[in-house]
């Protein structure tokens, strides 16, 4: 094999981000991105600065405080032939427009028979950390996984931040993209020639003999790092990065864990009838045998997420719960 | 508004094709042959019958669960529409939609949705495709009146006025959300009124003369059309039957019910046509003819069609290949 010798740029999953914007509306004149403020304010996170400036106020479309109206105007415009992409600023706020996601965008094709598909990208920040409290904070896209006729993805890295979100423009459906709201800042290199990813596949980030952490998006780092803390205690822990919570790659999961034969699933959620216990249902079914020991989860408090910083680390997955669950998994617990 | 009687026998064809098709439904409902929800138009006859005129064929449609008239006057097939009550695969939703997600890409004509209010914003996004790409298309909205009192329907009609989108609000005040008066839902009753707040041309019809509504139709979808932004069109009528086949109507008086059918859209436009000597018995009865053969083959159609196979359940949940 020839060695590459592919050059690198440093960047951030934010310019990473809005890379993959300006790279879309560059590509295809049907793409479009609307949404509060993304316009003129540069967008709340600063993902889409620039881009009214290059693109103008047509294909970078600053709309009212009127989710329900926005994200249905997108899914309208997808019926019509072009090809939106619709920002929602947290997804605490997508629940005003919920109506349009379920009632619409991920039922149309099926009760129409096969007639109307809604070839539509809607992005939106999810998670905590930020000290932006119950109604900023919280991880729903477990929520949205749980719908049948959308897919939901979650770019984790900067090659995902950089390279999803063409793959979910030509894909025929409705797509969800969850962006963890504190990754916005993260930095590291990346290959200059980085352009679209699959969205229908796990990765493994961090290969391991003797657990596998599953997770995703905002604490696939939180993972590593334990993963890290681990191996100081001879305990190999391979990270999968789940990258696309429905349809989930199930056989991802299964195979890790016939590998490791352990399992922890680590998640912003809630716990209750959350993405975690899907997981985890899929491995009892796909992969019981090959289990040696419960699979541990460690997911979000039941609590609306707080303000105060330490009540919202103390509500949220850390590295050392993290750690201490694959402790226990692998019998090196106490 | 001068009417040939080729044009007069058309708009009375079209609004009788309602009537027989749903008086056949709420046949074949009472036999059980089809379940579900079942909401009848009969009544607002003239209105969906009114609209389409002003409409063509690149235009879109967007209603309601209410839908039946709409789709008929639009064009879809009677046929395919019955198969559909009878959820049947032959249906035009391939039997995954029933009567109130009627469906047809031919038409353009985009269901068939049942949450009230929930298809306004999908008709300003159809409407906003169009206004991007520069096509001279309307898309007709419609929606009850119980819509009004709907975020989605204050969020869409400033968005529309907003960005001056190319689309056709027909508010159908039929006078009931269900069981719940207008007055007993809206603070302001004048909904004109409420759509003029937004900046949009918006007038009340009389929504039991298929004339008067064809008129207003076609001057609000003319200047939809020219680019001067979004109608809204109020059509004052009225629903005979009940919300739906579980409806005991206890909220209103037969009385009420009585004095509007004195309006009857079908009676009072057939009438006007005898009187200009556009319509006789014998033109009547040929009509009635024609209409009840058509929909005796829509429901043979809907009868020999074939169940969707249950290992195809799962099917359009997803959309194929990307592209």
């Amino acid at each position: 094999m020839i060695a590459t010798t592919s050059a690198t740029v440093k960047t951030t999953y934010r310019d990473a981000m809005r890379a993959a914007l300006r790279d879309a509306l560059e590509r295809d004149d049907r793409v479009f991105l609307m949404g509060e403020d993304v316009g003129r304010y540069g967008g709340c996170f600063a993902v889409s600065k620039g881009l009214l400036e290059e693109f103008g106020p047509e294909r970078v479309r600053d709309t009212p405080l009127s989710e329900a109206g926005f994200v249905g105007a997108g899914i309208g415009a997808a019926l019509g032939g072009l090809r939106p992409i619709v920002e929602i600023m947290t997804v605490n706020f997508s629940l005003l427009a919920l109506d349009q996601i379920l009632n619409n965008a991920a039922t149309l094709l099926h009760m129409s028979g096969g007639q109307f598909n809604v070839p539509l990208v809607i992005r939106m920040t999810t998670g905590a950390g930020r000290q932006l409290a119950a109604q900023h904070s919280h991880s729903l896209e477990g929520m949205y996984a749980h719908i049948p006729g959308i897919k939901v993805v979650a770019p984790a890295t900067l090659e995902d931040a950089r390279g999803m979100l063409w793959t979910a423009l030509e894909d025929p459906n409705p797509v969800l993209v969850f962006e963890h709201g504190t990754l916005y800042n993260l930095e590291g290199e990346i290959d200059v020639n980085a352009g679209p990813v699959d969205i229908d596949h796990a990765a493994v980030r961090h290969p391991g003999e003797h657990v596998t952490l599953v997770t995703y998006g905002g604490s696939l780092g939180k993972c590593l790092a334990a993963a890290d803390s681990l191996a100081h205690d001879d305990i190999s822990a391979e990270v999968l990065d789940l990258r696309v919570l429905r349809p989930l790659d199930a056989d991802a999961v299964l195979a890790s864990v016939a590998h490791t034969h352990r399992a922890v699933v680590v998640e912003e959620g809630w716990r209750s009838g959350g993405l975690a216990a899907e997981v985890s249902a899929r491995i009892m079914e796909g992969a019981f045998w090959d289990l040696d020991a419960p699979v541990a989860r460690v997911c979000a408090a039941e609590v609306p997420i707080p303000y105060a910083r330490h009540l919202e680390e103390a509500a949220l997955p850390q590295v050392p719960a993290i750690v201490a669950a694959a402790r226990e998994v692998v019998g090196a617990g106490g | 508004m001068t009417l040939d009687a080729g044009h007069g026998l058309h708009l009375y064809r079209e609004m009788l094709r309602i009537r027989r098709f749903e008086e056949r439904c709420v046949e074949l409902y009472s036999a059980g042959a089809i379940r579900g929800f079942l909401h009848l138009y009969i009544g607002e006859e003239a209105v969906a019958t009114g609209v389409m005129q002003a409409l063509t064929p690149d235009d879109a449609i967007v209603a309601t669960y209410r839908e039946h008239g709409h789709a008929l006057a639009r064009g879809v097939a009677p046929e395919a529409l019955m198969a559909e009550m009878f959820g049947k695969a032959e249906g035009c939703s391939r039997g995954r939609g029933g009567s109130m997600h009627l469906f047809d890409a031919s038409t353009r004509f985009y269901g068939g949705n049942a949450i009230v209010g929930g298809g306004l914003p999908v008709a300003a996004g159809l409407a906003l495709a169009d206004a991007m790409q520069d096509r001279p298309r309307v898309t007709a909205c419609f929606f009850g009146e119980g819509a009004v009192a709907e975020g989605e329907f204050h969020e869409t009609m400033n968005l529309a006025a907003l960005w001056r989108l190319p689309v056709l609000f027909c508010c159908e005040n039929n006078l009931y959300a269900m069981g719940t008066a207008l007055d007993r839902s809206e603070s302001e009753t004048d909904l004109a009124l409420k759509a003029a707040s937004y900046e949009m041309p918006a007038w009340p019809v009389d929504g039991m003369d298929v004339i008067a509504v064809e008129d207003a139709a076609r001057r609000a979808a003319g200047a939809v059309r020219a680019g001067e932004g979004p109608h809204f069109l109020e059509f004052r009528t009225y629903r005979y039957r009940a919300h739906s086949m579980y409806d005991p109507e206890l909220y209103r008086d037969k009385a009420e019910v009585e004095r509007w059918k004195e309006r009857d859209p079908l009676a009072v436009f057939a009438a006007r046509l005898r009187e200009a000597e556009m319509l006789d018995d014998d033109l009547l009865a040929r009509l009635e003819g024609e209409v009840a053969a058509e929909i005796d083959a829509a429901v043979a159609f809907g009868e020999a069609g074939t169940l969707e196979p249950v290992e195809d359940l799962t099917r359009f949940v997803l959309a194929g290949e990307r592209s």
